[in-house]
């Protein structure tokens, strides 16, 4: 079942991406076939946001860690991705200055924070693109995992944590543009960012990075290690007396988690031409908590189909009633609480293993 | 006057062990020693400090003084609970804790000796050895019909049985067993001593226990604790004709 769905979901996503960038490449304007652009990066922004959902999925659906933070990690690999991009606007900025982004003339600095060298490096940025979402979170690990800080209090540490993270953030003298945050870019590894064909390819590399990221999940909680990950979800003391470490096991998906929303939040930027302090609003990881409960908690195919769905009824409703967007967005947690603990996936599960009598299954 | 001179053969050594809790004193001076191959049953009322003690000695509570000392001298008190673990004491609690969302299957891989390490179990796959040792597991708790529930199925005893069998996957020195047949049946109750005196051939085993009846169906020696220490030891029927015992215990 497990394996299935998941192969259903990659051939659904890498077919769809696939499919949708074609047809707004090929068919010319006026065909009934032809995808607009727009909708083009709607799709990637999805798939991007599918990818900040399945790491939520991943430490919450199978280590137990409710993180109400998470997208603060997408947000670093987002920064991280528009540093890059700043550099490469080069001479073509307002001010013309070919090294220091547009806010730093602005602001009246003379030099590059040390913190902003080595970002006209695709290769660079990319590594940061992981390593900062992924330091971050072994230090923030570390130390709450080794403390045992666990369950609520976990919860609203890491709901601190992006809160601080966005106040500072909008802070000028932080070097990462305040308020405004990174805009205007205009080529990523050397192709117009705003072409068609760069967007498509986006796409594509959004729908190629979150299956890449699926099998990488499915690997590590069907393996011997995702077992005990489950039973330290379930009965953490317990695994301590039989001689595991939890705290090793949930620092290390803690940390795979991070970095795979910081690859979703370095694809997001280029598709939606902007990175500013608000992708840390606290709201935004509860958001994400709803994608997954909604797609299914500890399923992972469930946190995709969740993260799509809802960003969907979103982009709907705030076009068609935005004053209700947010009352909807509530209702629907509460309803698939009550409703549907184990969310759309759990719709399509027999519940064989967990029915109380012996005996064969109900055939139904 | 305590002699310092231990038998060789002890495996587990408490001595003057203390634990305050709040000005609580959940044990008081308490000293213990448990010979290697021996089964030790230990008796006592509510806040006796039976439960402490199983605490004590697998690291989940530092004592405030005293010494806890297992297989020729490791010091247990310097030890956390997994590093106690895999030094070879196996736990089962109370309440029976198994792995409800897993299959009876996969609750015996997790108990099995072996490397506890993430490095270790992200890459490992079932062989044929730990398949042959469920197998035989299964058998031995009478739970091969349900080896692919999930544990959360069970009944409660077969909960207990599993929980005890995943003890004896983690082939531990050491077994301490806190109310085994709490909520069992008789018929239950009477197998559960027979599968602990089965365990006790190849492995020690500390009992905590409230039922009589199974204490002296297990016939070994008994401790008694009150208010944090011993207040007698001995076969049940030397303990149960203790006048103090019978005066804060068995009486009523």
């Amino acid at each position: 079942m497990n394996r299935f769905a998941t192969s259903l979901c990659l051939v659904l996503v890498l077919a769809g991406a696939l499919a949708l960038g074609l047809l707004d490449l090929l068919p010319p304007a006026g065909s009934p076939w032809h995808v607009s652009p727009y909708v083009v990066s709607l799709a990637g922004k999805y798939l991007c946001y599918a990818m900040l959902a399945l790491s939520v999925d991943l430490v919450w659906g199978f280590a137990g860690i409710l993180s109400l933070g998470h997208a603060a990690f997408f947000a670093m690999g987002g920064y991280a991705m528009g540093m890059y991009l700043m550099r490469q606007i080069g001479t073509r900025g307002v001010y013309g200055n070919a090294v220091l982004p547009d806010f730093m003339v602005f602001l009246n600095w003379k030099a590059l924070p040390w913190y902003w060298h080595g970002f006209d490096n695709p290769m660079f940025a990319g590594l940061m693109v992981m390593a900062v979402p992924g330091v971050v979170a072994l230090v923030f690990g570390w130390l709450a995992f080794r403390s045992r800080v666990t369950g609520v209090y976990l919860s609203i540490i890491t709901q601190a944590l992006t809160y601080a993270l966005q106040l500072a953030f909008f802070r000028n003298d932080m070097g990462f543009g305040g308020n405004n945050g990174l805009t205007d870019f205009k080529d990523l590894l050397g192709y117009p960012v705003a072409a068609r064909t760069t967007q498509v390819g986006l796409l594509w590399a959004s729908a190629a990075a979150l299956a890449l990221a699926l099998l990488v999940c499915r690997g590590i909680v069907s393996s011997r290690f995702g077992r005990v990950l489950v039973a330290v979800r379930d009965a953490e003391s317990r695994t301590r007396f039989l001689g595991y470490r939890p705290e090793s096991y949930m620092l290390f998906v803690w940390v795979i988690s991070a970095i795979i929303a910081g690859i979703g939040g370095a694809l997001y930027v280029p598709q939606v031409g902007i990175i500013n302090p608000s992708e840390f609003a606290p709201a935004n990881s509860i958001e994400a908590v709803v994608w997954v409960a909604v797609g299914g908690r500890g399923t992972l195919v469930g946190a995709v189909l969740g993260a799509i769905l809802v960003s969907a009824g979103k982009t709907f409703l705030t076009g068609a009633l935005p004053e209700i967007w947010l009352f909807a967005l509530g209702a629907l947690f509460i309803v698939v609480t009550l409703f549907l603990p184990r969310g759309i996936v759990g719709l399509f599960r027999r519940r064989r293993a967990l029915s109380p009598l012996p005996g064969p299954e109900p055939a139904e | 006057m305590k002699t310092s001179q231990r038998p060789p053969e002890t495996l587990l050594y408490l001595d003057d062990v203390t634990v305050n809790f709040d000005g609580f004193r959940a044990l008081n001076q308490l000293s213990l020693v448990l010979l290697k191959g021996e089964m030790r049953a230990v008796i006592g009322p509510n806040g006796a400090g039976k439960t402490t003690m199983m605490d004590v000695i697998t690291g989940r509570t530092r004592p405030d003084s005293g010494r806890v000392e297992f297989a020729g001298g490791v010091d247990l008190t310097r030890l956390d609970e997994p590093a106690i673990a895999q030094l070879g004491i196996g736990r089962k609690f109370q309440k029976p804790t198994v792995f409800e969302r897993q299959t009876v299957w996969d609750n015996f891989l997790l108990a099995l000796a072996g490397d506890r390490r993430p490095r270790f179990t992200l890459w490992a796959r079932e062989t044929s050895e730990e398949q042959d040792r469920i197998a035989e597991l299964l058998k031995v708790t009478k739970l091969s019909e349900h080896a692919y529930r999930e544990a959360g199925a069970l009944s409660h005893g077969q909960k207990q049985w599993l929980e005890i069998g995943m003890l004896l996957a983690q082939d531990p020195q050491l077994l301490l067993v806190d109310e085994p047949v709490a909520g069992m049946t008789d018929a239950e109750t009477a197998q559960t001593a027979e599968l602990l005196r089965e365990i006790n051939r190849s492995h020690s085993v500390v009992v905590v226990e409230h039922d009589m009846d199974f204490v002296r169906a297990l016939g070994v020696k008994v401790t008694v604790l009150h208010e944090g220490s011993v207040l007698s030891e001995g076969s049940i029927d030397h303990v149960s004709a203790d006048p103090r015992v019978i005066e804060v215990y068995l009486g009523r």
